[in-house]
């Protein structure tokens, strides 16, 4: 069974970001990078199905700073073989980044390709269907469990409104995950300083932005925080008055 | 760097006996040869009664070569290093800093780790704090003070005192509240101070007690990189747990700086303080001592002469108090496995002090640990009969008969 998971850096939004001067980007000089959650679900549930079914994980990552210490953590965690993926490293899209995957595993889907099905900084859409359209595999998102069969998986999906779906996939498969079947596991410092010395990191060179409708990404026109609108009216007064200038601001729309 | 040892992961022997090996070679670490299975620090342990396996019993397990099976449970984290069982124990085996500690490290390198501890030491790993805030905003609590307070790498000046600050100091809303009145009652001593801001991590003795000896050198080294780069006479902590770490545990690491507890500091000033101390506080006060100031380093005396240097104070003692003190639930972890803790025991053990503290007829419990003050302000919304006790750092206690501010206490 080989498994790869892709995952990739993100703002950290413990730091509270900004905005540069172009307007039309985040300012990287405060910005702090950290796996994106679900994709730290993706790897943790990478390494369950390997520790249940043996097998091997792949991680692939974009370059981007810090993302050696994420890659030898994941190798403490059980990962086998990590990939850092270079090449134009100015604004990975999803789309240049699914193309870069592609490349990266010369066109053939590993068995199982899991992903975090969204990251907060995907502008132009999740990389899992963009990857599985281009490797032909049958793609499910918003994953919170998988169980190995016999060249299948049993996956369970999330929908909205407490509904869980569970589902059989022919293998290969590509999988966007929500959650992991358990937290992603804390790894001992000792463990990831052990891995930081015997690890390696692969790189290959296929991250290419692509021009025109090629790049399938949107164009940023205005980067802001959110504005807050004026649209609140304060009613002042003991309780009586208040109930009134309700009732009348109802009657006014037209509610009552 | 520091390498890591962990001399189980070996080849050879078995598991007990590789592990005995790593007791051994820790100070005093022979001295658990001297065992004579007397119980008394199970009996002495506050939660020892849950565990599959208190003090007396891992070393019996030990013994046994079944010491792997222990690793299966999960009760050790029940273990709050308090060192009553060290103090206790009539052999003066270190139970506590060796066996316990060691304990936790392996069951932390086989990944069997609440969930809720997982989250503090990676929070701790990346930020430098087990809050998980933003090391950023570490010096945000020193906001508004005029002058400001100093923050080393922009004061560029040698000063007095480095104030060691950490986490809860830093970062948590009720004890920053203790650390504004601490930089009141400083600045009342004319004492020239500065704080090391965004550029403090942990002083990581907490995650060091939870078994994460690879986080705990990580932060110490980061820390020593800071500190080599200011010129100061002395540090001062209100944490007990950094106290600890810089004075018992840093200079193994190659960085050594004399270092008090603000308690230490501002008694050994009290002919200039108590003048100064003009407001009565009408308050029967107990003082409750924090572990890792007293039982650990016999810091009792000081903190009392603070407390009764204030008028109008009253300084009472509850039973359990100087080396039978409670623990307040906090250490080695503890301040990280609460609801891991509140399934298995029901209780916390902020909650029998509390009671303890009313039954003594307190009405201000003080202390003088930033773990304290809101483990025990939570304790009295939850136990009806201390709902009136009041929970005050001794700096707050001092900061309110200097300025007449904040009511009673």
């Amino acid at each position: 069974m080989n498994i790869t998971v892709v995952v990739k850096l993100v703002p950290d939004l413990v730091e509270e970001i900004t905005i540069d001067e172009g307007g039309l980007a985040l300012d990287t000089d405060w910005l702090r990078m950290i796996i994106s959650e679900a994709d730290n679900h993706a790897l943790e549930q990478a390494v369950l199905l390997k520790e249940a079914a043996g097998g091997t994980v792949t991680v692939l990552a974009p370059h981007a700073e810090d993302v050696d210490d994420v890659l030898f953590a994941a190798a403490a965690r059980g990962a086998d073989r990590l990939v850092k993926l270079t090449g134009n490293e100015e604004s990975v899209s999803s789309h240049a980044l699914a193309r870069g995957v592609f490349e990266a595993l010369g066109g053939h889907a590993p068995d199982l390709l899991l992903t975090g099905v969204q990251a907060h900084d995907d502008l132009d859409g999740s990389l899992g269907p963009l990857v599985a359209a281009m490797l032909g595999t049958p793609y499910v998102g918003y994953v919170a469990g998988v169980t190995l069969g016999e060249g299948t998986v049993t996956v369970r999906k999330e929908y909205p409104g407490g509904l869980l779906a569970e589902m059989e996939v022919q293998l290969p498969a590509t999988l966007g995950v929500q959650v992991a079947e358990q937290p992603p596991r804390y790894v001992a410092v000792s463990k990831i300083r052990q891995a930081m010395k015997t690890a390696e990191i692969e790189e290959v060179e296929v991250l290419e932005t692509g021009e025109g409708e090629d790049a399938g990404v949107p164009s940023v026109t205005r980067m802001y925080l959110p504005e807050a609108a004026e649209r609140a009216t304060m009613l002042d007064g003991d309780e009586d008055e208040i109930a009134e200038s309700i009732v009348g601001v109802l009657e006014e729309l037209g509610v009552l | 760097m520091a390498a890591v040892s962990s001399p189980t992961t070996r080849s050879g022997g078995s598991f007990s006996s590789r592990f005995l090996e790593t007791l051994l070679v820790q100070p005093e670490g022979e001295r658990i040869r001297a065992c004579l299975q007397c119980g008394t620090c199970s009996g002495v342990c506050p939660f020892g009664y849950l565990m599959v396996a208190p003090p007396h019993r891992l070393i019996a397990y030990m013994r046994a070569e079944r010491l792997d099976q222990v690793l299966e449970s999960d009760t050790v984290w029940m273990c709050v290093s308090c060192n009553a069982c060290a103090s206790a124990c009539p052999a003066k085996i270190p139970l506590t800093a060796g066996l316990m500690t060691r304990t936790k490290e392996e069951l932390i390198l086989a990944g069997n780790v609440p969930a809720e501890l997982q989250d503090a030491l990676a929070n701790s790993q990346r930020y430098g704090n087990p809050l998980g805030e933003s090391p950023r905003k570490r010096a945000d609590w020193a906001k508004g003070f005029d002058p400001p307070v100093p923050v080393m790498r922009k004061a560029k000046r040698a000063v007095e005192v480095l104030w060691f600050v950490g986490d809860y100091g830093s970062y948590h809303p009720r004890v920053q509240e203790s650390s504004r009145a601490l930089a009141r009652v400083m600045r009342a001593l004319g004492i020239d101070f500065g704080i090391l801001g965004p550029e403090e991590s942990s002083d990581a003795d907490s995650q060091r007690l939870a078994g994460e000896r690879g986080l705990f050198e990580l932060l110490a080294e980061k820390n020593g990189k800071v500190l080599a780069r200011y010129d100061f006479e002395l540090i001062v902590t209100a944490d007990p747990h950094a106290y600890n770490a810089l004075r018992n545990e840093y200079p193994a690491l190659g960085i050594s700086y004399p270092v008090q507890h603000y308690a230490q500091f501002l008694a050994a000033r009290l002919e200039e303080l108590a003048p100064l101390l003009t407001h009565e506080v009408e308050a029967r006060v107990a003082y409750h001592d924090p572990c890792y100031l007293g039982r650990v380093n016999g810091v009792y005396d000081e903190p009392r002469s603070l407390l009764e240097a204030i008028p109008g104070l009253e300084l009472i003692e509850m039973p359990h108090n100087r080396q039978t003190s409670l623990c307040c639930g906090g250490g080695g972890g503890g301040m990280w496995l609460d609801g891991f803790q509140w399934e298995k025991a029901g209780v916390r053990l902020s909650e029998w002090r509390v009671r303890e503290a009313v039954n003594s007829g307190a009405e201000v419990l003080a202390v003088a640990c930033p773990y304290e003050t809101p483990r025990f302000e939570d304790a009295t919304k939850t136990v009806d009969a201390a709902r009136g006790l009041r929970v005050q750092d001794i700096a707050e206690l001092l900061d309110a008969a200097i300025s007449g501010q904040g009511g009673q206490a």
